[in-house]
């Protein structure tokens, strides 16, 4: 690795020095006529774990299926490793696309086959290795995410742990830029959790990958995070370091992080009180 | 009152426009599986061979004690029908007339493409449903491989060359059932059957067949496609866009079927 390892809290200086991977400018969009994202501004840089929260419902998915070009923008720019994933030829997108890792939410294996070959996957379709070879680095991704030892059990023979991890483990498989996990120790017990969210800062540690993470486990996005971007109802309400966050007087973040967004969504009254004192 | 009148022509406009947008995306599906086998090695992402024969394997070999035995009944059924409705005439000599003719050009294709509908068209919408649901399509996406590649254009293969290889096969078999109730009712040896049939039967007629066949494997693999990625809200919407394949494949083989007859008699 050449490139700078960064501590925990990177000074100001250096965090300007490091080059964004990713840069979101201006997005917006819908899901029919509605409005869901109202214009993200966004950049993450090399080697940050960025960790996307919100309440239900904030378009947390809806920005990551945009940083995935699963979802065209209505306007606005999604800049992968200095290329616009929505201007770029398919052929280009491909080559892109193996620079990055997804572990979905539901870990999305493949469920005719076992956890092995969905591992090796994109290593089929994408390299000429011959398969003792792709067998030995899958085994090598499984151990990372101790996995070793359940490369013939089927998807629908793990339990939700290890479907994370074995998500974790094909989305790692091609040693991308950067990775990306959707609700990773969510559904979890806390001592798998915090495993998975360990796992997270030791990949970021030795391979240098930038990671974005989904998350709305409060416990999980302090601990991992090098900084948090905090969405509500489609626009960005802060961003910042763990202690900034965490520090933070806006009303709506320390709500959010109070957890009493769904108390207020039960009072009608209330919630529309808010919205027009925000808007003012 | 107008207001009605006025939902009902907006609701029947929108389904037209879904209906055609439906119709559009399966085109585009096509070509893009075509483009996919014909392109895909130049671009190193070959249509995998081994994925197409483990769905003809699905599609073909598994559906054949199905196919076989419906067909033997329909084959027997028909000769049965034949015969008495001929000797009003008759006639009951010239019923390997009409069984021959109709069996090659149209029972066999039509009987092959409803099974195969009802079988694989399902199971490929719901396949394809439950994986969109789960994120495996979007799986595919982020790693760079195009679904239409890896899961439509195998399906595709598969389907142009099994559902002819099975309608051969059960063209063949009605005709044995026939034979066997014929020789039994009109005591029709087997080679005189035989050496009627071939009289009867050009090489034309089973091209027909073989080639409507072809037909109505890609409609079944495009419709069962189109209906699994239409697919929404859980387990729920898989099984009613499941059973919407398998209803307007069906009808599909049947009208495309009707527009082939009334064009190859014509001509
Ligand atoms: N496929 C869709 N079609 C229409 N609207 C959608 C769709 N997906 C999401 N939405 C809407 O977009 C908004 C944002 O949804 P999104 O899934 O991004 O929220 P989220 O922050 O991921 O929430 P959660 O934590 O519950 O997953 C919601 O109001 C939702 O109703
Ligand atoms: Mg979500």
């Amino acid at each position: 690795m050449n490139q700078p390892a960064l501590n925990r809290m990177p000074s100001d200086a250096e965090v300007v020095a490091t080059p964004a991977v990713i840069e979101v400018r201006d997005l917006i969009t819908h899901y029919g006529t509605r409005k869901i994202l109202h214009g993200i501004n966004l950049d993450i840089r090399q080697g940050e774990i960025m960790v996307i929260m919100g309440g239900s419902g904030s378009g947390k998915s809806t920005l990551l299926n945009a940083l995935l070009g699963l979802l065209r923008p209505t306007s606005g720019a999604v800049r992968i490793l200095s290329q616009d994933l929505n201007a770029i030829s398919d052929v280009e997108r491909t080559k892109l696309r193996q620079k990055m890792g997804v572990a979905f939410q539901g870990g999305a294996l493949f469920s005719s086959m076992n956890v092995l070959e969905n591992i090796m996957l994109p290593l089929r379709e994408h390299t000429r290795l011959d398969r003792s070879t792709m067998q030995i680095m899958a085994r090598m991704k499984m151990q990372v995410v101790n996995l070793a030892g359940f490369e013939r059990l089927m998807p629908a023979e793990l339990s939700g742990g290890m479907i994370k991890r074995a998500a974790l483990a094909r989305a790692i498989v091609m040693d991308p830029r950067i990775l990306f996990c959707d609700e990773p120790s969510a559904g979890l017990d806390p001592v798998v959790s915090s495993a998975i969210d360990d796992l997270i800062l030791s990949l970021r540690d030795a391979m240098g990958m930038s990671i974005v993470v989904v998350t709305h486990e409060l416990e999980s996005a302090f601990k991992i995070a090098d900084r948090i971007c905090v969405l509500d109802k489609g626009h960005i309400l802060t961003i910042g370091t763990v202690d900034e966050v965490r520090n933070s007087k806006n009303e709506r973040i320390q709500n959010l992080l109070n957890r009493r967004t769904e108390a207020e969504i039960l009072d009608p009254d209330e919630y529309l009180k808010r919205l027009t004192a925000a808007g003012a | 009152m107008r207001e009605r009148v006025g939902d009902h022509m907006e609701r029947m406009g929108r389904s037209a426009v879904a209906g055609i947008a439906e119709f559009g995306l399966g085109a585009v599906l096509f070509a893009q599986s075509i483009y996919w086998i014909i392109i895909g090695h130049r671009r190193a992402q070959p249509v995998r061979l081994d994925a197409a024969i483990a769905r003809c394997m699905e599609v073909g070999i598994h559906a054949v004690p199905i196919i076989t035995l419906m067909s033997l009944t329909i084959g027997i059924m028909l000769a049965i029908q034949g015969i008495y409705s001929l000797r009003v005439f008759g006639a009951e000599e010239q019923v390997v007339l009409g069984i021959g003719m109709s069996v090659v050009r149209e029972f066999g294709p039509l009987i092959t493409g409803i099974l195969v509908a009802g079988r694989t068209g399902s199971s490929l919408a719901a396949r394809i449903g439950t994986m969109r649901i789960s994120q495996e399509i979007d799986a595919l996406s982020v790693m760079g491989i195009n679904p239409v590649r890896y899961i439509v254009a195998p399906a595709l293969i598969s389907m142009v060359v099994m559902v002819p290889v099975l309608t051969f096969w059960s063209s063949i078999v009605m005709l044995t059932g026939a034979g066997w109730y014929i020789g039994i009712d009109l005591g029709m040896s087997a080679a005189a059957y035989i050496d009627r049939l071939t009289e009867i039967v050009k090489i034309g007629d089973v091209w027909h067949g073989l080639g409507k066949s072809v037909l109505f494997g890609i409609l079944i693999t495009l419709v069962g496609v189109i209906n699994g990625t239409l697919v929404s809200g859980g387990a729920e919407g898989v099984g009613k866009m499941t059973t919407r394949s398998v209803v307007i494949s069906i009808c599909a083989i049947i009208v495309t079927d009707m527009i082939f007859a009334f064009i190859a008699t014509r001509s």
